[in-house]
């Protein structure tokens, strides 16, 4: 139930929108969001993005294990 | 990169098994209980238990909504789903998990009209195509899923959408987890304390658990990565303290529109859950002024008294006094076709877990 999906923006229509990821095209809304963009990885619950997925902590994370 | 399969790679997570052999004392017990129940899925999925080293013990906690529901909202659901001209809605677990004496599956069988919805935005798409009936969604899960039930009433609102109402069965995590550490019937010394939760919520609401009562708490995503990171962070913290493994996602603050969201609409409420009874303010209740919204008000459903089945261990499971292996009805009587109790029925239940990858499991008797 808390399971949640990142998923890339594609499309932003007010409130609306969809995401994709691997090919799946989902319908999302973003009202819990602040400025979502085009481009932007969010994460997916119950048809809403509910906070954004930051690119950068996730890189900084697999670099910290590449080098152990 | 896409979030996912970067955080299962094989090789970092025997790293990280290396690192976490490497930093645990061998004369110190570490009991960490895994609070989500997407975390026991994931764990037990992954196998991670065979990598540990054997003085990490994995307990299974609360953190599954639908296995916490308790049977009198199951009940209510069902006589609001019997009513005249009703549709009710809800997320697909709750449909099977029994109620005291029957479950909105065999209601549906019975001719009660319940469907299956992804999202709450689905109930409010239905009741705009169907005027003439009254739709219900059935509200229940933690902090993740509360502020999108709470937007689709500010949406139902808005749109002047009559004939759309939610059953609200929310629950709020901090509040019960104080229980189950005063409670003290487990011997917890680490939590992992769900991501999702934290998304909206941040890191402040469980300050007591480190502050008050000495816990090592990290708030950990749900990739086998990521929660072989959450023990050694766990292992290697050297005071008590809330710390974020998953940092990709987690604002110390949490996420205010959300949180804004949820206060709008909810407030807080003593809740029942299964096998641990009344927690104070650890539910949502549905606020006055949204109250046309509210189905218990809307419907009034009327049942007789929930009653528990004995054969179920459920509520001791869900405390982690119990493994499912102790329950007498596991596996043969209760069985993920035929469940007993809803700990066998969700996805998240740690039954099902249990019985999905029980060779994982063995050796954890």
């Amino acid at each position: 139930m808390c399971l949640a999906v990142p998923m890339k923006i594609v499309e932003i229509n007010g409130n609306e929108g969809f995401v994709e990821s691997s090919g799946l095209k989902r319908k999302a809304n973003f009202s819990l969001l602040k400025n979502p963009k085009v481009g932007e990885y969010v994460l997916l619950h119950a048809g809403f993005a509910i906070e954004r997925v930051k690119a950068k902590e996730a890189q900084k994370t697999l670099r910290m294990f590449e080098s152990i | 990169m896409k979030y996912v399969d970067e955080f299962r790679n094989r090789r970092l997570i025997e790293r990280v098994a290396g690192q976490i052999r490497g930093a645990v004392n061998p004369d110190c017990a570490y009991n960490i209980m895994e609070v989500c129940g997407t975390h026991t899925m994931s764990i037990f999925r992954f196998g991670l238990r065979d990598i540990l080293p054997p003085n990490i013990r994995l307990i299974s906690g609360p953190g599954c909504p639908v296995c916490v529901t308790p049977n009198e909202f199951i009940d209510k659901a069902m006589a609001i789903a019997n009513m005249k001209n009703v549709i009710i809605m809800t997320f697909g677990d709750m449909i099977k998990v029994p109620g005291s004496r029957s479950s909105l599956e065999k209601e549906k069988a019975g001719g009660a009209d319940v469907r299956i919805a992804y999202s709450s935005l689905d109930a409010l798409e239905l009741a705009k195509k169907h005027p003439d009936k009254e739709i219900v969604f059935l509200g229940i899960g933690f902090e993740t899923t509360a502020p999108t039930v709470a937007q689709s009433l500010i949406i139902a609102k808005k749109t002047k959408l009559k004939n759309y109402s939610v059953l609200c069965g929310h629950k709020t995590m901090p509040e019960v987890m104080e229980t189950l550490v005063k409670d003290g019937s487990i011997k917890v010394d680490a939590f992992m304390l769900p991501g999702h939760v934290s998304a909206i919520i941040g890191l402040k609401p469980y300050g007591f658990l480190s502050k008050i009562y000495k816990k090592r708490c990290v708030i950990s995503g749900f990739e086998p990565l990521d929660m072989m990171q959450s023990i050694l962070m766990i292992v290697r913290q050297r005071k008590p303290e809330i710390e974020v493994q998953y940092g990709r996602i987690i604002e110390r603050d949490g996420n205010p529109l959300a949180q804004k969201c949820m206060n709008d609409i909810f407030e807080k409420f003593p809740s029942v859950w299964r096998g641990i009874g009344c927690v104070k303010d650890s539910g949502f209740k549905i606020k006055k002024s949204y109250g046309v919204f509210d189905a218990e008000l809307k419907f009034r459903p009327r049942i007789e008294r929930p009653k528990d089945n004995i054969r179920c261990f459920c509520g001791y499971i869900l405390k982690g006094t119990k493994t499912p292996y102790d329950c007498p009805s596991f596996a043969g009587r209760c069985t993920p076709e035929n469940p007993v109790g809803a700990c066998m029925v969700s996805g998240e239940g740690t039954c099902a877990a249990y019985y999905k990858y029980g060779k994982d499991t063995v050796s954890s008797r």
